[in-house]
């Protein structure tokens, strides 16, 4: 008998359902296309109209990269989280990583009036965004890691990372107060959250970044097992507490910084998660749920677009609205059920 | 062995113990000199707030002594790394598990992390270590069960297993009958004991069931306000270094029967 389960037949599965969505979601769009040319243009063949390869190759092929990036990212900086902070109520944006963003995009949206027109243009440009996100979540970031440093209490780093976000959201509030009616939509439509849009180079810089994020997360996997015990077991152990805890938080910062600076601050996803792939896969070992929260993740993430996208019609609802209006129902549901989220 | 009865793990020269601050050093006690043995069971007796957690903190490394020295298998322990001294020392303390999801077998496991891969991989020889472990600690009907459905008296058996697993030359435990009943009591201690004996290794716990570690333990560390001693039970009762433990007004101790009674 094997000492640990395996649990091979959930990990196929999962990746079985990874496949199928993935085409599901990439034969699901605003016009239809036929599954025989979807099929035909992935492989690179003739298809019927060579403008629905286009399509499938520009648009709705780097969208589900995109979806399975995000899901997936978002999900394990949750699970990073909340293993670190031993809160089941932690995610991926706790270290003030999406109100970062917000004040960074909220400073360049609302406060482009103030540069003057021709500054203006410039600054929507869709790069400036990306930057300004990437900004804002790094300075964010790294204001809760230099106090970070100086606490020793895990607990204390979640309150200021609270703390931090609660200030950015009020510069923001005064930000909209004096920004334009147009201004202030579009800083809205960001925060809805956006998978699409995204061309093939962008999409490389985001998945470099994302997968020095996915190392590190991978190499943190056995000092996360450790951390399971408490900080006192753990250090007893012979781990380096603060070193350990400096992966977890850079790792975290990659996969949810980029992904908020690409895709906006795409809410619910890295909170549930880690805790729908506990239903499945009832363990700690985070051998298991790092790859498992991978998969789900990225399948979950990959519906939640297949829906948002709403087939064979222009309307394309928030991302950031779907996955909340399924993932929280989901969570009570949970909750109500088995009464308590162990982990 | 022979030889080996009197290797020491564990010595102390001239150790103060306490806490610097900015503006003040506080000594909680000094002139600590104690040696543990290999095979002996030892138990950390005193009142509430005399220092025996600071002690305890003390040799395990988590806070710096003020003045002294601490040695560990004739090494400074200043001086071990992390992962050298997860290799010779292991805890059981007072604190709660972060994850009670965990199995008692992968828990248990934990144990093996200063000896495995960057990932954690088991190799047979760990796991036949841990089935060891779990075998002395006699949980292995449980190995399969999750932490959350543990009793506290099984709980705190998986936790010495756990430090078994660790396979180190000392353990240390900090107040392991705490929150158990009289039975879970005797029987950990009683198991210490065994372990002690059967695998060489030194145990030394903090407690207040001193009656019990009267009975039970190889050499005792008696704490007091200004005094620390280290002997074997029966020379501290002759010493009457109970008799100094508390204050008078309310117990006083037997020496007949080795407990406290209350004043009537």
């Amino acid at each position: 008998m094997t000492p640990i389960k395996t649990y091979n037949v959930p990990f196929l599965v999962l990746a079985i359902l990874l496949v199928l969505c993935f085409f599901i979601n990439i034969s699901l769009g605003s016009i239809y296309i036929p599954i025989k040319d979807v099929f035909n243009s992935l492989i690179g063949t003739e298809t019927s109209q060579e403008s629905w390869h286009y399509i499938i190759t520009n648009y709705r092929l780097p969208k589900a990269v995109t979806a399975i990036l995000v899901g997936s990212g978002l999900g394990i900086s949750g699970l990073l989280m909340q293993t670190l902070f031993r809160n089941p109520l932690a995610g991926p944006f706790v270290l003030g990583i999406s109100s970062g963003a917000s004040l960074g995009v909220a400073t360049i949206i609302l406060g482009s009036g103030l540069f003057g027109t021709a500054f203006a243009a410039f600054l929507m440009s869709k790069w400036s965004i990306v930057i300004a996100a990437s900004l804002g979540s790094f300075l964010l970031l790294f204001a809760v890691l230099i106090t970070s440093l100086k606490v020793r209490d895990t607990m204390a780093i979640l309150i200021i990372g609270l703390m931090f976000a609660s200030i950015t959201s009020s510069v923001v509030s005064v930000l909209s107060y004096f920004g334009s009616a147009e201004q202030l939509q579009q800083y809205i439509f960001w925060g809805f959250g956006s998978l699409g849009n995204l061309s093939w180079h962008e999409l490389l810089i985001f998945s470099i970044i994302y997968s020095f994020g996915l190392l590190i997360s991978i190499g943190s996997i056995k000092s996360l097992n450790t951390l399971l015990l408490g900080e006192n077991y753990a250090k007893s152990l012979g781990l380096n507490i603060k070193r350990s805890r400096f992966a977890i938080i850079i790792s975290t910062s990659l996969l949810a910084g980029t992904i908020t600076a690409f895709a906006g601050p795409i809410a619910f996803i890295g909170l549930a998660i880690p805790h729908l792939t506990r239903q499945i896969f009832n363990t700690s070992n985070h051998k298991i749920l790092l790859p498992a929260v991978f998969l789900f993740g990225s399948i979950i993430m990959l519906v939640c677009d297949s829906i948002s996208q709403v087939p064979n019609s222009d309307l394309t609802l928030p991302i950031n609205a779907i996955t909340a209006l399924i993932g929280a129902p989901v969570i009570i549901w949970l909750l109500v059920r088995k009464r308590k989220m162990i982990f | 062995m022979e030889h080996n009865e009197h290797h020491i793990i564990l010595k102390t020269e001239n150790l103060s113990i306490g806490y610097t601050s900015k503006k003040e050093q506080t000594i909680i006690a000094s002139n600590i000199n104690i040696e543990l043995r290999n095979g002996e069971l030892i138990g950390l007796v005193g009142a509430n707030g005399i220092g025996k957690s600071t002690l305890l903190r003390t040799l395990t490394k988590v806070q710096n002594p003020i003045a002294g020295q601490v040695l560990i298998n004739n090494k400074f322990l200043e001086k071990q790394s992390a992962i050298d001294l997860a290799k010779i020392l292991s805890l059981v303390l007072t604190e709660k598990l972060i994850s009670k999801n965990l199995s008692v077998f992968e828990l248990v496991a934990l144990g093996r992390q200063p000896y495995t891969n960057w990932v954690g991989n088991l190799t047979s020889e760990d796991v036949a270590i841990v089935n060891q472990a779990l075998e002395q600690t006699h949980i292995e009907d449980i190995k399969h069960k999750k932490c959350f459905e543990l009793s506290d008296g099984q709980l705190q058996k998986v936790m010495i297993a756990r430090a078994l697993s660790q396979d180190t030359d000392l353990i240390i435990l900090d107040e392991p009958t705490t929150h158990l009943d009289m039975y879970h009591k005797a029987y950990i201690l009683k198991l210490l004991k065994k372990l002690a004996k059967e695998t060489g290794k030194t145990i030394l716990f903090s407690s207040h069931e001193i009656d019990l570690a009267i009975q039970l333990c190889d050499s005792m560390i008696v704490m007091t306000k200004d005094h620390i001693e280290m002997d074997q039970p029966c020379n501290l009762i002759r010493s009457g270094a109970f008799e100094k433990l508390f204050p008078k007004d309310l117990i006083t101790f037997d020496e007949n029967t080795g407990s406290f009674r209350i004043k009537k």
